[in-house]
């Protein structure tokens, strides 16, 4: 009993610990915002404290409690059932990325001259690792990967008791770490001189849908940008035309989607407690394919439309001028709206994949795959499923798992990023996320085992 | 018309109305509940107390879905059944006629008379309403008492232990579950619960349940702990078919409502499966009554095919069954009794984590694998049924575990640990093979 003690003051410590720590570093972080002008050690200490707050928040948070699934009071808390902290937490968000997209001056950013208010905070860490001022991308990208490493480390210690659970959080916490924030941020700093072109190597089109932008592809040619521009041009060009179809198929798109995705590794983490607010009906089913499936369309003729734009050197098509009318669109609506302030800022209200589910072209491109020509499935544990819905209850991706389970039917589906968590939510050991032969992949007449009995009628109801 | 009427929407009557349904596009299909009007699956009862779900989660079936396949559901209660008219009167003194009658009706929470069993504060945990009933005694509790050592009491310890709710666990027998679970797994499962903060009470019988001045229950006494003060008491001690308004009427019923292999009563034309329905003849290697999920399921899937014209016999296969008790998961395939029996050897691994252990029950004198108990590691359904029907050796199974497993991937992989211990214990030189697709789904 003593050691169950001495674990429980570790929790009651530490959490509000944790708590504190984080809520000081987001304090400085918002005096900087409103325009209160700090010293240089600020910055170290606001990111250094959001960092370890989370950390210690995340340890404690299941200190001292038996190894399993911890979803007690998930459905009554007021951040994760939608109450009052839910909407304060999706209002101050989406007013962040509203900010960041189209108002960045509001948070300090000054091409012209010197930056103030919170960009200008960040200008010393981003002198350390690229000798340049700040952007606001720049604040952006390491508040985001502080989220990530910070709230993965509470994922990881609440899923402590599965490994597959914990591996695939250490790769998105990895991924994000290095390839999307310090090894583009060092390069940058190094080749100064070069044209800016993106360096996160995980960054394939069409979820990097300025790619085949002119400006891009003349960056990535340009002769200052050398051998390193040709590299970065042959890999994104490799990269969705081969290496992407071919580890979906092997694996399935959770290799991109849970495993290395910057979108995913923020859902996984910091969106985590709200996974289980994905809308489960057939018809979000319905919206989903024509939305997720019309954004493909979407980039695919923007692409097409901005390749025909270079290879024939013209700015307009059809009469159409490009930027205004493909290139802007798009990344106002897609990237800018539906991929950050609904993807991110609605979090807290509609569950933490909204953009991997209805908009990324990306997920819907190795959705195609991963639903005609994969190896990758949810296999049902023959006749052991209960219906009781957690599997379902815990998708953050909307699929109603159950159905398919308790019918003994595999799931294959285009929109699973294979996270596992339905698998570990699941009581009774009946799902296993696995890369099998594709003969008799999709069970589309299953037969529950457990009794002898002569074959199903084919309809499935 | 024909017009099947099926009185009680839990797993088995759902079940056989979804399979009517789909051997049979034109029969009117009618399944009358009062305690939902949707069907709701009771598996997942403790999953709403405790907060991981809604209790709209826990309806498998979007609402549409009845209208959609024409199966109407109906939101009353059956008082009395006429089986010459072949008709059902309602408590709100409709009636309605049928061609055929399923009668579904599940179980209900035993009481064995103690005194006081009707006490505020003391309930089983069954029904809907019992959900309902649960929460409301759950205000200011601090401490339950929960009375019989079985799944559903350790559910129910679960669910308390979840709002940091005192509980202390009655089990009659040296152990928990204990005319299931031999001794090995039951220590186990004692260890986890124990570290959960449960107070296991064994041997122990409730001799009475004590009332405040409010008619409400204030502590429980019984034979070997004297009086247990507790605002609550769960009583868990096993479910008897619910067949009480059947006690009069003109059909034939003993524990349960009793039905040949081809699940029909004394009276033509009228059905029973599930909870409520006693064998004549019990199934090969099974009980009269089984009242576990599955076996619902299984009937229903049998009865669809009679009342659709093709006259079934229910034929369950090899055993199986799945639990949870807090973080640790039990599946079980074939047979493993609490005691093994004279002509059968068995085999028992635990790691030392104590979150895991496997026992396997084989043949002594063939070596036929005979059944096992898995904890904390996932079995495949689908092989055991198939080495289990194709009567495969012990030597077979420890070869395959690693085909067997069910595992999410990463996860680390005891098989040849198991083996080693087997090889050990039995003087054998087992090897364990690499896990090979071509076996799995052949």
């Amino acid at each position: 009993m003593s050691n169950t003690n001495e674990k429980n003051l570790v929790k009651s410590l530490g959490v509000p610990a944790g708590l504190m720590l984080s809520f000081i570093g987001l304090i400085i972080l918002i005096l900087s915002w409103v325009g209160v002008s700090l010293s240089p050690i600020f910055i170290w200490l606001c990111l250094g404290s959001m960092l370890t707050g989370m950390m210690v928040f995340g340890v404690s948070t299941y200190a001292g409690e038996s190894e399993g699934i911890k979803n007690n009071g998930i459905w009554t808390n007021t951040l994760t059932n939608r109450g009052l902290l839910a909407w304060v937490s999706g209002v101050v968000i989406t007013g962040f990325y509203v900010e960041l997209y189209w108002f960045p001056e509001m948070l300090g950013l000054n091409a012209e001259g010197t930056n103030t208010g919170l960009i200008a905070f960040f200008d010393p860490l981003s002198y350390a690792l690229k000798g340049a001022p700040a952007s606001q991308w720049f604040v952006y990208g390491t508040i985001y990967t502080i989220c990530i490493v910070g709230l993965g480390v509470k994922f990881i210690f609440k899923y402590r008791h599965s490994r597959y659970q914990m591996w695939r959080t250490i790769s998105v916490m990895a991924a994000q770490l290095f390839l999307a924030y310090f090894i583009p941020e060092i390069l940058e700093g190094m080749n100064e001189d070069q044209p800016y072109f993106t360096k996160d190597l995980k960054h394939f089109w069409p979820l990097n849908y300025y790619f085949f932008d002119d400006w891009h592809l003349n960056n990535m040619t340009d002769q200052a940008s050398g051998s390193m521009g040709m590299f970065y041009m042959v890999w994104g060009i490799l990269g969705f035309t081969f290496l992407t179809p071919i580890i979906t198929y092997y694996v399935g798109k959770r290799w991109y989607c849970s495993w290395i995705c910057g979108c995913g590794g923020l859902a996984e983490t910091a969106g985590d407690p709200f996974r289980h607010l994905s809308d489960k009906s057939i018809n979000s089913w319905k919206l989903e394919r024509w939305l997720i499936h019309g954004v493909l369309v979407y980039i695919t003729v923007v692409t097409a439309v901005v390749l025909y734009a270079y290879f024939t050197n013209s700015s307009t098509f059809l009469g159409l001028d490009i930027y205004t009318y493909f290139r802007k669109p798009y990344a106002f609506l897609i990237g800018a709206a539906f991929s950050g302030i609904i993807g991110v800022g609605f979090y807290p209200l509609l569950g933490n994949r909204v953009w991997c589910r209805f908009g990324c072209p990306m997920a819907a491109y190795m959705g195609i795959v991963q639903r005609f020509k994969s190896r990758f499935r949810i296999t049902t544990n023959g006749g052991q499923c209960i219906s009781c819905g957690n599997c379902s209850t815990y998708c953050e991706q909307g699929i109603d798992v159950r159905a398919y389970a308790q019918k003994g039917q595999n799931i294959v589906r285009a929109s699973c990023v294979g996270c596992g968590v339905c698998s570990a939510v699941c009581p009774r050991g009946v799902l296993k996320l696995e890369n099998g032969p594709e003969e008799n992949r999709v069970t589309d007449n299953p037969i529950l085992i457990g009794h002898e009995k002569t074959e199903l009628n084919k309809e499935i109801i | 018309m024909e017009r099947i009427v099926i009185i009680g929407n839990g797993i088995s009557g759902i079940t056989t109305a979804r399979n009517v349904r789909k051997q049979n596009s034109k029969a009117q299909i009618i399944v009358i509940s009062s305690e939902t009007k949707y069907f709701f699956s009771r598996t997942a009862l403790m999953y709403a107390y405790m907060g991981h779900m809604k209790k709209e989660h826990m309806k498998p079936y979007e609402d549409n879905f009845w209208a959609k396949n024409r199966i109407e559901l109906c939101f009353a209660h059956v008082n009395t059944i006429d089986f010459n008219g072949q008709k059902l009167h309602f408590s709100n003194g409709k009636q309605t006629n049928y061609t055929k009658l399923v009668l579904a009706l599940g179980s209900k929470p035993n009481k064995f008379g103690w005194p006081g069993q009707d006490l505020e504060g003391v309930q089983g945990l069954y029904s809907y309403n019992d959900l309902e009933l649960m929460e409301e005694n759950s205000k200011n509790l601090r401490k339950a008492v929960i009375v019989g050592g079985g799944l559903i009491g350790v559910e129910m310890a679960e669910m308390f232990r979840s709002r940091n709710i005192e509980v202390d666990f009655l089990v009659r027998e040296n152990r928990f579950w204990g005319n299931v679970l031999p001794k090995e797994e039951g220590n186990l499962v004692h260890k986890h619960i124990a570290e959960h903060g449960v107070k296991l009470v064994l041997e122990t019988n409730l001799l009475e349940i004590l009332s405040d001045e409010n008619g409400r229950v204030r502590a429980v006494k019984t034979d070997t702990h004297g009086e247990i003060e507790c605002q609550f008491v769960g009583l868990t001690a096993g479910v008897s078919p619910n067949i009480q308004f059947l006690k009069e009427a003109e059909l034939e019923t003993d524990r349960g409502i009793v039905v040949n292999e081809f699940l029909e009563t004394s009276q033509p034309n009228v059905y029973a499966l599930g909870d409520c329905a006693q064998f004549k003849v019990a199934p090969k290697g099974r009980r009269k009554i089984e009242q576990v999920w599955y076996t619902g399921r299984m009937m229903g899937e049998t009865l669809a095919k009679t009342l659709t014209g093709k006259r079934t016999e229910y034929k369950p296969g090899n055993w199986f069954n799945s639990a949870k008790f807090f973080d640790i998961e039990y599946q079980t395939y074939g047979v493993v009794s609490a005691q093994v029996e004279e002509e059968n050897e068995q085999f028992y691994w635990e790691h030392t984590n104590g979150r895991m252990g496997v026992k396997f029950v084989f043949n002594k004198s063939s070596e036929q694998f005979v059944g096992i108990n898995t904890f904390g590691i996932r079995m495949r359904h689908e092989l055991f049924d198939k080495w289990l029907t194709n009567t495969k050796s012990i030597d077979f199974v420890m070869e395959h575990l690693e085909d067997v497993n069910f595992d999410p991937e990463l996860y680390k992989q005891y098989g040849s640990e198991i083996v080693n211990a087997y090889n050990s214990q039995f003087g054998k030189n087992i090897q364990i093979k690499k896990k090979k697709w071509a076996r799995i789904f052949s």
